[in-house]
């Protein structure tokens, strides 16, 4: 079966090399301007898309199989119960300015990556205890770097790492990868130009990547987007809206991919902050597990699923989304719409209705708000179903939608909201990327953030389990730790998990070998060999 | 245009009735979502179809009338005296008040207000009502959005303040605050009725704009502006026409306000 | 001008939200990589402080940098300003062409059908919320940056009309009319003069509003002026851009709404 695979990747790979046309230019937009391009302190959309673009990794993630691949290393081995990895690299490769890259160039971008002044949070994902980062070049293509204490999956870390030269005079604009920055007009476009440098070569021996050039418009607008994607000016949409999806599936079902659901989830959280300046009868509600999962079977997941995402979601079970294979523990379910045994749970708590009104053993009417960030559409119409959901259980909700900062503020700072409506994105697979949700000491445990010592004992068992996880090497254990995670998550819903969003893009016909993903970079996450067809091609 | 006149009184004099009978007349609650018929075409049952949520068009229409159409002209009228008032004293006055006061408007022109705003939705409790928050929206508009009108009313009146009748007035023993209220504010009602007409609508506009900040109107209330927002994804409407009846009564409502209120501008 | 830079700066400080980071909520953050961020925003320093900081750059020509761009203020506004310049300028120079023209041809035409026309084309305009106008532009293929013409044109349509209407019917340009006066002369010597320094004093308050429409018109047309950057700047809390771009704004502003005032002196001096 691999040799098949292999060989029909062969055939398209050489048709699109015979289809591609030189000088060809691949079109697309971004939501935002980049806000660096230093790829150590990319963490935003657009950076981070610059980042994959231009940047040259020692392992790549395959996006498609979601396993781990050699990219400038062509083998690697974990030693010393995983606080050591060792990498073979390439021999004889050089940088988009000619600047010949060697061990040399991995030590200085560890150093730099790991340097505590720099805050990298690529950087932070590496850091696993107090102590220096050792790098050692045993000759010009072999280099081991040692980490103080030891890092589960530490090998996959290295998707994120985009080697920089030591020696270059253009610094990080000197690069490994298929592109190199060759035009930034600010606010307006990148455009990308082929790395004449570029390592990778095609089955044939051509070089990669086919086409030429990549022009990167920045255009927050999705309408406009939308719109420029049917009149051929942009070749594909990276991810795309629900609603846009259906209406280009039913103009043109070629052009609409839904490559399955994504790692992305969107949940509610209660604030168990002790110190929030909430009335103390609002923070025993929302301190109590009965409560929680209360509104959890209140709220109709199945609908917000088929009318917010046009049935391009589907029911989130918990904080793993069954797009990661391994991880995703196969056991837990969606909780199911049920206002009747969300009553009973809350009757245990001392809940009555009365006049179609909940309130609590005090008499106090339940009513509480939950903000979410203004401008997301699909995160309103959650809220506005969920107010619909809870008044069947005699629940009045209100729907805050603030601006981000505002919104920010609030729930790292002052602590003033009662729930929160908001989405995870998460673009990778290993539990460790999670460590600081899950830890309770952690600044981004969102529902109570910076605790000294666990609140509740689940909290404790949850610190167990995760650090358990992160220092031990076998895979099959890690696993049993981390299903277990989800179990007490399941049950004991800090977070209330709502939807996991499909992959949805759209690519234009003239666009060859693409096969979306679920997995960030949907389309382009094989651009080096994507191709445009001569055929259709036009001017531009 | 009399008779012109009397259809746009007919037409708002409805237009109102019906938004004050919406409870009697809307066959369904403004927020009562019919989720078996999201995005629906007219029917006997959704006159105007149902939105993204499945909640009657037509009732939401209706009630957001009411908010819109009770708010936004007070709002205008709040800021249509404080830019006569401001303006037509500094406009009057003259000399070093006025070029203090113009200054002053500069300036209020130029701040980013926006950050007023995040203050003043910040300052609220979360859990106020819809009702309330639009209200206080309303009345924020009100009370920022005269600085515009002032600078032009302030230029108004000082060339008024230099005319044949007032000088008259002044003659005849008139002055201070009976000059500039029996005989200047009277002469500055062809830009006060401009300005009124023109903050109408731009306040409905602003207020769906707000909720980008928290404030204006909140979930399940709708507005005309959050009705408007309907209308922003183009790739949605353009195969569903009756999403344009929103924008057609507002429409019809504003132009309706123009040909009432220019009874004295220009003669038959 | 300062004071509005300073004003607005004070506005933005005590906001909510200022010196905060969506990257916060990014859960690879190690605790102290949260907190040097906190501690780079400034979200600690008291306003006096940083008050003095700013003006002490600003005394040695530095507007500071973008915390959200990561470059100096001074070249993104250099880059950006003649964008924002060349759509204000098209704007006022559509807006008030139509809305002068069609106000001028209302009043010295005095029929009511083309009163109702073009008040129902203003209606229609003034109602149009900003994003469907644009996104109009982008169907039709457009030059969007025309879309401010078309928020200015109402303004200045009716409140021309409404000067010009209440010009036309003062004493003295009936008996310039009973006089035999050509609608052209009527207009140019007894019209326009009497309504002279009101009209000027709008056309200093149309560059201030069509400054204030750009902002929203650029983020939304993804047109990459000093009103986007002000958008951004707004929502990323990025207080030296603001102060800079408030300061501009000012300047604008000022200088408009003076050059309208002197002109509408001097027209009153020489009649």
């Amino acid at each position: 079966m691999k040799k098949l695979s292999y060989c029909l990747s062969f055939v398209v790979l050489v048709s699109s090399a015979m289809l591609a046309q030189a000088g060809s230019e691949l079109r697309f937009c971004l939501r935002a301007e980049p806000k660096t391009f230093n790829p150590l302190l990319a963490a935003d959309d657009a950076s981070e898309t610059i980042r994959y673009l231009t940047g040259g990794v020692l392992l790549r993630v395959n996006r498609l199989t979601q396993d781990l691949e050699p990219e400038l290393a062509t083998d690697w081995k974990i030693t010393n119960g995983g606080k050591t990895i060792t990498f073979e690299l390439r021999d004889g490769l050089q940088f988009s300015d000619g600047t010949p890259f060697s061990a040399e160039d991995v030590a200085y971008t560890v150093q730099q990556l790991m340097d505590p002044a720099l805050h990298s949070p690529t950087g932070d994902s590496f850091r696993s205890g107090e102590g220096k980062v050792e790098t050692r070049v045993a000759r010009k293509n072999r280099i081991t770097i040692t980490f103080p204490a030891p890092i589960a999956g530490l090998d996959r870390l290295f998707d994120q790492v985009a080697v920089m030269s030591a020696k270059s005079s253009q610094k990080e604009m000197a690069v490994l990868g298929p592109y190199y920055v060759a035009e930034n007009k600010a606010g307006s476009y990148i455009v990308l130009k082929r790395n004449p440098y570029y390592w990778r070569k095609d089955p044939v021996g051509h070089a990669l990547p086919y086409i030429e050039s990549v022009h990167l418009d920045i255009q927050q607008n999705r309408d406009a987007e939308m719109l420029r994607l049917t009149r051929g000016q942009i070749d594909f949409i990276n991810s795309i809206d629900a609603e846009y999806f259906d209406k280009l599936a039913a103009q043109d079902p070629a052009m609409a991919h839904d490559a399955g659901v994504s790692l992305d989830s969107e949940q509610m959280w209660f604030n168990q902050v002790v110190s929030a300046p909430l009335p103390v009868y609002k923070k025993m509600w929302f301190t109590s597990t009965n409560f929680r999962r209360a509104v959890s079977e209140a709220i109709n997941r199945e609908d917000m699923a088929r009318i917010v995402f046009h049935g391009h979601a589907r029911p989130a079970a918990g904080p793993v989304s069954p797009a990661n294979k391994f991880w995703f523990n196969a056991k837990l379910a969606p909780h199911p719409f049920d206002q009747k045994s969300a009553l009973q749970r809350l009757t245990q708590d001392g809940f009555h209705l009365q006049g179609g009104v909940l309130r609590d053993h005090e008499g106090h009417a339940v009513e509480f708000s939950v903000i979410t960030n203004s401008g997301n559409k699909y995160r309103e119409r959650m809220a506005t179903m969920m107010q619909q959901d809870l008044s069947g259980i005699g629940i009045k909700l209100n729907v805050v939608t603030l601006d981000f900062p505002s919104l920010i503020e609030r729930i790292t700072r002052t602590f003033d909201y009662e729930a929160c409506l908001l989405g995870l994105v998460n673009d990778d697979l290993d539990p460790n990327a999670q460590m600081n949700v899950w830890l309770s000491s952690s600044d981004t445990h969102q529902w109570n953030p910076s605790e000294k010592t666990p609140a509740t004992a689940w909290e404790a068992e949850v610190d167990r389990l995760m650090r358990a996880q992160a220092s031990n090497p076998n895979p099959k254990k890690r696993k049993e730790y981390y299903d277990r995670v989800q179990e007490i998550a399941w049950e004991q819903e800090p977070f209330i998990y709502l939807v996991n969003k499909n992959a949805l893009s759209a690519v234009s016909a003239s666009v060859h070998n693409v096969h979306p993903v679920a997995l960030r970079p949907q389309v382009y996450w094989n651009v080096d060999e994507l191709s445009l067809s001569s055929e259709f091609a036009r001017n531009r | 245009m009399k008779y012109a006149r009397i259809v746009a009184i007919a037409f708002l004099v409805a237009v109102s009735l019906g938004c004050l009978l919406a409870d009697y007349i809307a066959p369904a609650s403004y927020a009562r979502q019919f989720r078996e018929e999201p995005n629906a075409a007219p029917s006997r049952q959704h006159l105007l179809g149902t939105d993204d949520l499945g909640r009657d068009r037509f009732s939401r229409v209706l009630y957001g009338t009411r908010v819109s159409l009770l708010l936004a002209p007070a709002a205008a009228l709040l800021s249509s005296l404080l830019a006569a008032l401001i303006g037509g004293i500094a406009g009057f006055a003259g000399g070093w008040l006025e070029r203090l006061v113009m200054a002053g408007t500069d300036l209020f022109l130029s701040l980013p207000w926006l950050f007023l705003l995040i203050t003043v939705r910040a300052l609220l409790p979360l859990n106020v009502s819809p009702l309330v928050s639009v209200a206080i929206t309303f009345a924020l508009l009100g009370c920022l959005g005269w600085a515009g009108a002032a600078r032009v009313i302030c230029a108004d009146a000082r060339s008024l303040a230099h005319s044949d009748f007032v000088l008259l007035a002044r003659a005849s023993g008139s002055d201070g605050f009976r000059l500039l209220w029996r005989h200047l504010l009277p002469n500055l009602k062809p830009v006060l009725y401009a300005q009124f007409w023109i903050s109408v609508p731009v306040f409905i506009l602003t207020e769906a704009n707000l909720g980008i900040l928290g404030l204006g109107v909140a979930e399940p209330l709708p507005s005309w502006g959050s009705l408007l927002r309907e209308m922003e994804s183009f790739s949605t409407v353009s195969g569903q026409p009756w999403q344009f009846v929103p924008l057609i009564l507002f429409i019809v409502v504003v132009s309706s306000f123009h040909v009432v209120l220019s009874k004295e501008e220009l003669p038959a | 001008m300062l004071l509005g830079g300073l004003l607005g700066a004070t506005l933005v400080r005590l906001a909510p939200g200022f010196g905060v980071d969506e990257e916060e909520l990014d859960s690879r953050l190690s605790k102290q990589s949260i907190q040097a961020m906190r501690a780079s925003h400034g979200y600690d320093d008291r306003l006096g402080v940083f008050y003095l900081d700013y003006l002490n750059r600003l005394a040695h020509g530095d507007l500071g940098t973008s915390r959200t761009l990561d470059r100096p203020v001074a070249q993104l506004v250099a880059e950006r300003f003649p964008e924002t310049l060349e759509s204000v300028g098209l704007g006022l120079a559509l807006g008030w062409t139509l809305g002068f023209a069609l106000a001028i041809a209302v009043v010295m035409s005095r029929a009511w059908y083309l009163d109702l026309f073009s008040s129902l084309l203003a209606g229609i305009l003034l109602c149009l919320p900003a994003a469907v106008m644009a996104l109009l532009f982008v169907v039709v293929q457009a030059p969007v940056r025309l879309l401010l013409g078309l928020v200015v044109f109402p303004k200045v349509f009716r409140y021309s009309r409404n000067l010009l209407a209440r010009s036309a019917d003062l004493p003295h340009v009936l008996t310039a009319r009973a006089k035999g006066l050509g609608n052209l002369r009527v207009l140019l010597w007894h019209i326009l003069p009497t309504a002279g320094p009101q009209l000027l004093a709008l056309a200093g308050v149309s560059v201030s509003v069509a400054f204030t429409a750009a902002i929203p018109m650029e983020a939304l047309c993804d047109i990459p002026g000093i009103g986007q950057l002000a958008w951004k700047a707004a929502l990323g809390r990025d207080v030296a851009l603001l102060i800079n771009l408030t300061m501009i704004v000012t300047l604008v502003t000022m200088v408009a709404n003076s050059f309208s005032d002197f002109l509408g002196k001097s027209s009153r001096t020489a009649a």
